[in-house]
């Protein structure tokens, strides 16, 4: 009569072992780990600190003489690979500062409403409802437009954006989860609307939290192409999104090194988010399971 | 509920969301845009002309006349002068969207039929080899920054292989042809993957259902079931998507008409940009957001007419 019961794993850990344990995921979590490695390492002055540097002639072609020059240089004759690298962080950086923007606004807004209905919840939706009629791209140039030129309106201007899809799943569940027993019994025992709201619903729905970063991350990254290509991006600091914008006058002079590495480098970060969306879906949303 | 009083209802919610627009472009563009003093005059002008120019542009009035005042252009569409070129910006939207739709209009038919013809073949497929590899490829095309696409893009086929042309634009048909098929096949390929796993999940969603497994029970074959039952029932979700892409064909190709010199609403805006030309900048929110709502209105109804379980909410 001794059988131990087993504590039960919890949703996230479970996910994260049935992450681990398929291959092409596994890969993806692995990749992601490195860049943001990359991006803590750089951010620490350990890698890349030393990217402004002129090492070379001006599009000197990759050779294999040193590290620093295997992608070649940039017109100022500095490292492409070191800019790629040094760009890695702020990559990571906007990436993170947006999710967390778009996750606080979507999350917070869309559990007012749920919880809350009637006026709140319609003056809530008439706000998403606006937002969501303004076409994104439109919105964020806009946006991004009138805050000008730096790092403040790329965050503004992506996480200001990139709330609404969030809201509205939120608020969905958290009507679902109101009407649940586990919140009546909180009612029973005089629980005030905070604790019910964050104690109770909030760990509950935050799986839609952690699928919905990995898909703003995503989003955020290659939106900050088309802010570099408005000339409203980044600056003082290499980004992906300046560095392909750059090339757009080197290829024509046959200089491909510059769009190549920051292609690859956005490509693969934005192919291992997307596949570990896809299996964060999968194991933390079990409604979805099979699709 | 009778489907014309759900429909007089839907268009009635139009104006709070409309107004609703008007507000944040309001707030956008008249109290958190700098003072366009500085874009107009420069640095050295004085008080009274700053004064000046502030009574010109209308600033000096209380900000509840501002605001009635972007309303009103949502209706009129009276979206005044172009700071930079002094034209009618209504007359430049006019211009600009014959070449835009060219490239748009076409694009947009192309890749739909595309996408949805791969999402149905890989859902009759699903979970074999040809699924695996689509899905691979939709993830992958995801992945590459569009910019990237266009930028290499022209250059390889266009400049390195000479095949298209590279730059400029001629009105009318079929002149315009051969400067639109390059940023077609781009962007064909830059919007193939979401689409195509868009539609993917929605044909499947049905797929699984259990009216398909009833069907297939009665001995219907494979092919019937998926087109004259998964593909019936997912034309909602389909639909939708389709009908919402098309206030988005008039803002053009924000990347690919300034790369290819084609004087479309795309080009215009990135022109507006680099210029710090606020009115034409407010003119293409205000227009496409109405678009937007407009289209919407359209789906909801259309779904009221397609779907006798929406005539019940």
């Amino acid at each position: 009569m001794s059988a131990e019961i087993k504590p039960s794993k919890s949703l996230l850990h479970n996910a994260l072992i049935k992450i681990v344990s398929e291959k092409l995921s596994l890969i993806a979590l692995i990749i992601v780990f490195l860049y943001f490695l990359v991006a803590m390492l750089t951010a620490m002055g350990v890698l890349a600190s030393n990217w402004g540097q002129e090492i070379g002639q001006s599009y000197a072609a990759p050779s294999f003489e040193a590290i620093k020059n295997y992608f070649g240089l940039d017109i100022f004759g500095r490292s492409v690979l070191l800019k790629t690298i040094k760009a890695t962080e702020t990559a990571v950086v906007i990436g993170v500062v947006v999710s967390m923007i778009s996750i606080v606004i979507g999350t917070l807004l869309g559990m007012l409403a749920g919880y809350f209905g009637g006026f709140v919840d319609e003056l809530i939706v008439w706000f998403y409802t606006t937002f969501a009629s303004i076409p994104g791209v439109m919105l964020l140039v806009a946006i991004a437009f009138i805050l000008g030129k730096g790092t403040t309106t790329v965050f503004l201007s992506l996480g200001l954006t990139s709330w609404l899809g969030l809201c509205r799943i939120v608020r969905a569940e958290v009507m679902k989860h109101k009407e649940r027993e586990y919140i009546q019994a909180a009612n029973a025992i005089g629980a005030t609307h905070t604790r019910k709201l964050f104690n109770h619903i909030l760990p509950n729905i935050s799986h839609l939290l952690i699928i919905n970063f990995t898909q703003t991350f995503d989003s955020a990254v290659k939106a900050e192409v088309v802010l570099s290509f408005l000339g409203l991006g980044v600056v003082g600091r290499p980004s992906w999104g300046t560095m392909i914008d750059d090339s757009k006058l080197e290829l024509a002079r046959g200089v491909w090194w510059q769009l190549a590495a920051a292609t690859f480098a956005m490509f693969l970060i934005v192919l291992a988010f997307n596949i570990l969306g896809d299996a964060l879906r999968d194991a933390l949303d079990p409604k979805l399971k099979g699709k | 509920m009778n489907m014309y009083a759900y429909i007089f209802r839907r268009l009635l919610y139009v104006i709070p969301v409309l107004l609703g627009v008007c507000l944040v472009i309001f707030v956008l563009f008249n109290l958190v845009a700098p003072d366009p003093a500085f874009t107009l005059l420069g640095k050295h002008a004085t008080q009274l002309q700053i004064a000046e120019l502030h009574h010109e542009l209308g600033m000096d009035r209380p900000y509840w006349v501002q605001y009635f005042d972007t309303v009103k252009t949502a209706f009129t569409f009276d979206f005044g002068y172009s700071w930079t070129s002094k034209q009618n910006i209504w007359e430049m939207i006019k211009a600009g969207a014959g070449p835009s739709l060219s490239i748009t209009g076409p694009l947009f038919v192309i890749e739909n039929i595309f996408a949805i013809s791969l999402a149905l073949l890989v859902a009759f497929y699903r979970g074999k080899l040809v699924d695996k590899i689509v899905l691979v490829l939709s993830i992958a095309g995801m992945s590459i920054p569009s910019l990237a696409v266009v930028l290499f893009g022209q250059w390889f086929f266009g400049y390195k292989l000479g095949i298209f042309e590279i730059s400029g634009y001629e009105r009318g048909f079929p002149q315009f042809v051969p400067y639109v098929i390059l940023p077609i096949i781009l962007y064909v390929f830059i919007s193939f993957g979401g689409e195509t796993r868009f539609y993917r999940t929605v044909i499947l969603d049905e797929a699984y259902q259990d009216y398909v497994r009833t069907a297939r029970s009665k001995g219907i074959s494979e092919l019937r079931v998926m087109f004259k039952h998964v593909l019936k029932n997912s034309m909602i979700p389909i639909l939708t998507q389709i009908i919402i892409q098309i206030p988005t064909l008039i803002l053009g190709l924000l990347f690919a008409e300034s790369f290819f010199s084609i004087p479309g609403l795309g080009a215009m805006t990135i022109n507006a940009i680099n210029n710090s030309d606020f009115p034409v900048i407010k003119a293409m929110t205000i227009l496409s957001a109405v678009g937007f709502i407009l289209f919407g209105v359209v789906t909801d109804v259309l779904y009221t007419v397609v779907d006798p379980r929406m005539k019940l909410k």
